[in-house]
């Protein structure tokens, strides 16, 4: 038995929990690609609270560059997940980057049938991606390009920055 | 889409030892949104305990398969109070960390057991709104146990109350105990 961490739950009852929301989904709505939207929407949901917690926890300091971001996400997925992903693959521009994973705790004991082989399996984390980072003003898209499940070597989910968001005004102020 | 690629056989992976873990923060978060969906989907609050504890059925099915063959050595349980020690103990510690707190027979009804947690884990971080008090979401775990009992031939019906904290009302079929006696007459 592991040492009683409060602040720590078992990863195979993360992991069967998150299998039975997808399972669920799957039943819920006709065709993959809703359940991979459905997800990524939780997954921002997610995010946008999650931010909070690692604002608090990690108390990171702002970001400068998104070198600076990616550094912060990668510090999150250990957090959060316990997992150690790599960042690499920058683009030219310094504007996309790719956060890799060797294993996906979230994929623990998942196989794809033949039949959803378009679902996004563990799409919520692009999702929470998103919604972390809308929260410190900043808007970038999350999907993945390559997933274990589907017989690719690492899950790979890559990240572009779209654009800084300014405070939105409150209306009737100026 | 890369349909010639080898999938992976889960089969091929070797088991996964038990020792991973996760942020609490993660899992409530998860759970949170997994209320809020089902909450979105129902008109009751029964309609409502039905979908979590559906949720968790998923999740004990695989739980009696996992835990039966690394921790159990593939050898299952006969009788009734030794699966219901297995789920207070085994069970719980691999989900939870910790033994369940107490676990009781009702009184007037030999079918009847009570599985006492004072503080579920999933509840930990929901507040119920005043009301709508009686929403319980260890009906996710309810349905957890209920999927373990029936999967390991103990059928029974499981539902979460406001009682002590947290207790689970474990109500087995009939077939059941009219099962286990015979085994004791043995």
């Amino acid at each position: 038995m592991r040492a009683n961490d409060p602040k720590k739950v078992s990863g195979e009852l993360f992991t069967l929990t998150y299998g039975s929301l997808v399972a669920q989904l799957l039943k819920d709505y006709e065709n993959v690609d809703d359940v991979n939207r459905q997800l990524e929407r939780m997954g921002y949901n997610i995010g946008m609270r999650l931010i909070e917690d690692f604002l608090a926890r990690a108390n990171p300091g702002r970001c400068y560059d998104l070198r600076d971001t990616a550094d912060k996400i990668q510090q999150a997925f250990k957090l959060y997940l316990g997992v150690s992903p790599s960042i690499g693959s920058w683009s030219p521009g310094g504007d996309e980057f790719s956060v890799v994973m060797e294993t996906n705790p979230m994929a623990e004991f998942v196989e794809l049938p033949e039949h959803c082989l378009g679902l996004r399996y563990s799409n919520i984390l692009t999702g929470v991606i998103r919604g972390a980072c809308e929260m410190v003003q900043l808007e970038v898209m999350a999907w993945f390009i390559a997933d274990q499940l589907k017989g690719d070597n690492m899950t790979e989910i890559r990240v572009k920055f779209v654009k800084r968001l300014e405070d939105a005004i409150p209306a009737g102020e100026d | 889409m890369s349909s010639n690629k080898q999938r992976p056989s889960i089969l091929d992976k070797s088991l996964s030892r038990g020792k991973s873990e996760v942020s609490i923060t993660a899992y409530a978060l998860l759970f949170s949104e997994m209320v809020q969906y089902s909450h979105n989907r129902v008109q009751s609050v029964s309609d409502l305990h039905n979908k979590l504890s559906e949720l968790g059925e998923r999740v004990g099915v695989r739980m009696v398969e996992l835990l039966f063959v690394r921790e159990r050595n593939y050898k299952r349980e006969t009788k009734l109070l030794n699966v219901l020690l297995f789920v207070k103990g085994t069970l719980w510690k691999s989900l939870f960390n910790k033994e369940a707190d107490k676990l009781d027979r009702a009184t007037d009804d030999e079918r009847t057991f009570y599985l006492i947690e004072k503080e579920a884990l999933v509840n930990r971080f929901i507040s119920v709104p005043r009301d709508k008090s009686s929403i319980n979401c260890a009906a996710f775990m309810a349905g957890v146990i209920q999927a373990v009992l029936n999967c390991t031939g103990f059928p029974a019906k499981v539902t979460a109350l406001w009682h002590k904290g947290t207790t689970f009302m474990i109500k087995f079929d009939d077939a059941v105990l009219i099962r286990d006696k015979q085994l004791e007459g043995r």
